[in-house]
């Protein structure tokens, strides 16, 4: 007499679980308290353990599927015993074309000759040849790890299929190519974040922001664009120019904040798009400076200059205006001290620059006046915790202090 | 360690044994005076007489079938078959005696027995006398199949199965009688059945095998070196019980497998290794799993025909090509 | 109460009073408890092919009286008889067929494949002649080792037809192996008369061809099968080598369950002649002529008789199945420690 499995309830809050890994295959005996998978909650990672004893004969679920609390995920019964209804486990299903592969595999053995050569050149992305996706396990798997979209994949293997070293190229070289080139990691919502997000929405509207502040010592900063201006009359440098520059850098140290909220996942971002807020006559807009991660200090500040230009005369395209993953506001022009700003959804968080001015401090071990600039950066708890906010500002600031390498 | 052949390798194995438990025999044909028909037997009978030694009619069926009755009450028979190919004529045997009486009987009677001999091709011996058959055998549960591909796996396989309390079929192979390598002189050094031997280690694709097929596969995988392709070769050693966690780590690092078999492709060794890979590693695999193996016809006489129906080491490296999705 | 006559005609049997009893009693336990064992088949209680020994009790009875009990024994699919014979009890026996987790192999035998090694019954074995050289290979470890022991092999007539037959016997006459290679001659090969299927009908013959003498024994006479066998294990155990015996018997019933007594191939007169020399008929007149059996021994007999097999059945009904876990055991030897 088989006995069901069923997705508990692990925490007090718990509604559904993801079924990371199974802890017992299916033929496995099982006694009753044997872990039989790992089960992450909104909590924590649980473990799932035998209610009966016996033998595992099926599994109604695959790791990494979301079960809701109650439904099967498995059967204990005899070793032999038909699991009742007689749904086959997941594992067992055949793979859907067997045909073609067999008959090439024999090729190479049944004859004598050298066998055919296999078709090796790279052909469209496999998405376009229309019906399924051809792609090894191996390469779905890499994907998936990826986050990477198969059906943006070109594959190099036999009719196309999307092989290992495809995948390979995507991560060290290239990213995987999309129609606009753009290149991103969605990573799914796990059963933490979103509790996180449903309960900080519901205390704080739905946009749960909170804030973080840091005070940059500017005096080097300053004495670089006091140099890079001496050597170039020509050359505009702003600090403001500084800032993305440090901004797009220290973003790409720290991926979670450059991101967006999808409501049902994250999407990290390869490249930074920085949003630069620009007041105008009747009210603000974000051009956006793209790609501002491989962009030197001085066609950034060109940049958001011609940007910021066409933004009063609004004369802007859309394309200029959108996709930013990250913005920035500055007032210090507007002698603000500091100042928090609005997230601009779905960034996770925008970073809101105060006025440099010089300041009494203290400063190796000395009262020394310098020059001091207060960031304030608006995060998106359902995406950014506090640690992750915390230690990207560090970072930033680090960077401001020390701009050698943003000047080169 | 001594230098020696796969030939002496065997002989030494059943003169350790022999000397070791007095329950030890072999009988087969021309074992004795003739002094072994490829000479793996040679100086036994003149050490061990003939009472240890035994010549036998040419009658597979009763001699195997002695041997299983003595091994049934305790001895331990070591069963030459001329070759493998003759040993069809005493299957009844080996299939419903050996590999049976201990389920049968409620696990109250074993049959420590060792039938031995070469299988497989060696060079123009026809349709009838180039046959490898270890995918029969390997087919019977109670029934451990053994086939070494060196010397000293030779020795300390052999060990093992006289000393292993199941029906052991141990198929050696006339081509590689004349083998030469290092062997242990430990009389303890036993290799214990059921483990599998990395005979190169690789990294981008396994290349398994067994007897016959290890000697191209590193051949192969030597060609392959040189292309810039790493190839980790397994030798399998023992076919049942077959040692599944040597090949699916090895297939989980590489993704890419070539199965090269003496035997013909249909339900062959290579069929149950394609099924366990795809069973336990499929998101490991980048490729299919391609399989070398005989042409499926009967061995042809001729020289050129036989060459082209035999699993060689250019074949093996096409199929890896394949796998890797090169040329 | 004996007869004066049959009181000195008994003299020389008298020592063996027990013996016949024994004997007797053997060969009714065998007879009822075959009797059982179909009832049980028709009730589904035993599945599979059933193979029933009634007709030739005496030739298990009065061949396994001359062996020792470290002596081999092994037989074909129809051995019941010689496993009871043997000292297999009756209860171990049965619950094998009855497939029970207590069958004398654990139920994973079955009626064809009765086992026990503590008796050295090596089994019934499904294969026509397939168990001929085994037995071959019992008796060439008692040579191997230099103890006097023999083996005794069992197989129908149809079986010495078959190349193990000839293999096997041409090797045993060569080498002076120590068995004893028992046809038991019933007549049919299933339903193929002897005559039908070997061109020489007088099995005991083709000794001549292996270097060993062949005997022709009335399988209906337990004394004579028993003299005859003493004959061959004497010979045996003084290393001169095998015997061939051809005993001449006959089944009551069909070759299984699943066929008929008589039928296509054989008469209904020609199995009613045959039960005039019923093995048990023939010892009961002998020993009620001797003085040793009257009525109230008979009935003494056959009561004890029906008891134990009672007994049996019980037993069998009420022992467990083998744990599912069994499925997986046994199939190779447990790995040593």
């Amino acid at each position: 007499m088989a006995t069901k499995v069923v997705m508990e309830a692990l925490s007090p809050t718990m509604e559904e679980g993801r079924l990371v890994e199974w802890k017992k295959n299916v033929g496995d005996a099982v006694a009753v308290g044997d872990v039989l998978a790992e089960v992450e909650t909104d909590k924590a990672v649980m473990e799932l353990v035998a209610r009966a004893a016996g033998t595992l004969i099926n599994q109604t679920v695959a790791a990494g599927a979301t079960v809701p609390v109650a439904q099967t995920v498995a059967w204990i019964g005899d070793k032999g015993e038909a699991v009742p209804g007689g749904t086959a486990a997941p594992a067992a299903a055949a793979p859907a074309e067997p045909a073609k592969p067999v008959a090439a595999t024999t090729a190479p053995s049944a004859s004598p000759a050298a066998p055919a050569a296999a078709p090796v050149a790279p052909v469209a992305p496999a998405a376009a040849t229309g019906g399924r996706l051809r792609a090894s396990p191996l390469a779905r798997r890499m994907a998936a790890d990826q986050g990477v979209d198969l059906a943006a994949v070109a594959g190099s293997g036999p009719e196309g299929r999307i092989v290992k070293r495809d995948l390979e190229g995507a991560r060290a070289s290239r990213p995987a190519a999309l129609p606009d080139g753009e290149s991103f990691r969605d990573i799914p919502l796990t059963q933490m974040r979103k509790t996180i997000a449903r309960r900080l929405v519901q205390s704080l509207g739905p946009i749960p922001t909170y804030y973080v502040t840091a005070e940059a010592d500017m005096e080097r900063a300053h004495e670089a664009r006091e140099d890079l201006i001496a050597r170039d009359k020509n050359g505009r440098f702003s600090f403001n120019d500084f800032i993305i520059r440090a901004t797009a850098e220290a973003l790409t140290q720290h991926p979670w904040v450059n991101a967006w909220w999808l409501d049902d996942k994250v999407r990290q971002w390869q490249d930074v798009h920085i949003g630069v807020a620009v007041a105008v006559e009747d009210g603000l807009i974000t051009p956006v400076v793209r790609h501002a991660n491989h962009k030197p200090l001085r066609d950034i500040g060109a940049e958001v200059r011609e940007l910021a230009g066409r933004a009063r005369t609004k004369r802007l395209k859309p394309e200029e205006y959108t996709g930013a993953t990250f913005s920035i506001s500055n007032l210090g022009m507007f002698g603000i001290d500091e100042f928090t700003a609005i997230i601009n959804p779905p960034e996770a968080a925008i970073l809101a620059v105060g006025r440099i001015e010089p300041k009494v401090v203290a400063f190796n071990g000395e009262i020394a006046i310098r020059r001091r600039m207060r960031l304030t950066m608006s995060c998106d708890h359902r995406v950014i915790d506090g640690a992750t906010g915390a230690a990207f500002l560090q970072t930033l600031v680090g960077m401001l202090e020390n701009p050698l390498a943003l000047v080169w | 360690m001594a230098n020696m052949t796969y030939r002496d390798a065997l002989n030494a194995a059943l003169r350790e044994e022999m000397q070791r438990d007095e329950n030890v025999f072999l009988m087969g044909e021309e074992v004795a005076e003739y002094d072994g028909a490829y000479k793996v037997s040679r100086g036994l009978l003149k050490e061990f007489g003939a009472r240890r030694v035994v010549d036998t009619p040419i009658a597979e069926l009763g001699f195997t079938g002695i041997g299983v009755g003595a091994a049934m009450v305790g001895l331990r028979p070591v069963i030459e078959m001329m070759t493998f190919n003759f040993a069809l004529l005493a299957i009844d045997q080996i299939v419903n005696a050996a590999a049976k009486v201990r389920y049968m009987s409620g696990g109250q009677i074993g049959v420590p027995i060792v039938i031995r001999g070469p299988g497989g091709a060696a060079l123009q011996l026809g349709a009838q006398h180039s046959q490898a058959f270890e995918s029969w055998y390997a087919h019977i549960p109670g029934l451990k199949v053994v086939m070494p591909a060196t010397p000293a796996d030779a020795k300390g396989l052999l060990k093992a199965s006289i000393r292993d309390d199941n029906p052991v079929i141990f198929i050696e192979g006339e081509m590689l009688y004349n083998l030469k390598g290092d062997v242990s002189d430990d009389p303890d050094l036993v290799i214990p059945l059921g483990k599998a031997d990395i005979k190169r280690p690789g990294n981008d694709v396994t290349i398994i095998c067994h007897s016959k097929t290890v000697a191209p596969a590193l051949a192969a995988a030597k060609t392959l070196a040189e292309e810039g392709i790493d190839a980790e070769v397994i030798d399998l050693r023992t076919i049942r019980p077959l040692d599944t966690d040597t090949v699916l780590t090895s297939v989980r690092r590489t993704n890419r497998v070539v199965v090269a078999e003496e035997g013909w492709s249909f339900a062959g060794v290579g069929a149950q290794l394609v099924d366990l890979i795809q069973r336990e590693a499929f998101d490991a695999l980048d490729a299919p799993v391609l399989r070398v193996h005989q042409a499926d016809v009967p061995m042809p006489y001729n020289k050129h025909l036989e060459k082209a129906a035999k699993a060689d080491a250019p074949k093996i490296v096409a199929a890896v090509h394949h796998v890797c999705y090169k040329g | 109460m004996a007869s004066s006559q049959a009181s000195k005609k008994g003299r020389s049997d008298a020592p063996f009073a027990d013996q016949y009893r024994e004997w007797l009693q053997m060969m009714v336990l065998i007879r009822h408890f075959e009797e059982k064992a179909g009832e049980a088949y028709s009730l589904g209680q035993i599945g599979g092919f059933c193979h029933l020994y009634i007709g030739q009790e005496a030739v298990a009875v009065g061949t396994l009286a001359a062996l020792r009990p470290d002596d081999y024994v092994v037989s074909a699919y129809r051995e019941h008889g010689q496993a009871l014979a043997r000292g297999i009890t009756p209860r171990a026996v049965m619950a094998e067929l009855f497939g029970k987790a207590t069958g004398c192999s654990h139920g994973k035998g079955g009626s064809m494949h009765l086992f026990d090694a503590e008796r050295h019954f090596m089994g019934g074995h499904g294969i026509v002649g397939g168990q001929i050289p085994l037995g071959a290979g019992f008796a060439f470890a008692a040579q191997y080792r230099g103890t006097d022991q023999v083996s005794i092999t069992y197989f129908g007539e149809a079986a010495a037809n078959i190349g193990a037959f000839h293999e096997t016997l041409n090797i045993a006459g060569l080498w002076k192996l120590p068995a004893i290679f028992v046809i038991e001659n019933n007549g049919y090969g299933m339903g193929t008369a002897v005559k039908r299927a070997a061109a020489i009908t007088e099995l005991s013959t083709r000794a001549a061809s292996y270097g060993m003498p062949g005997v022709k024994v009335d399988g209906q006479d337990v004394v004579a099968v028993k003299k005859a066998t003493d004959a061959a294990v004497a010979r045996a155990r003084a290393g001169e080598g095998p015997t061939l015996m051809e005993i001449i018997t006959f089944r009551y019933v069909g070759h299984s369950m699943s066929d008929a007594a008589s039928g296509t191939y054989r008469s209904k007169e020609e199995l009613e002649a045959s039960r005039q020399r019923d093995p048990i008929v023939v010892l009961d007149s002998r020993m009620r002529e001797l003085g040793m059996l009257d009525d109230a021994g008979r009935k003494a007999i056959d009561a004890a008789v029906d008891a134990q097999v009672a007994d049996a059945v019980k037993f069998a009904e009420e022992s467990p199945e083998p744990d599912p876990a069994e499925l997986w055991t046994d199939v190779y030897a447990p790995e040593a420690h």
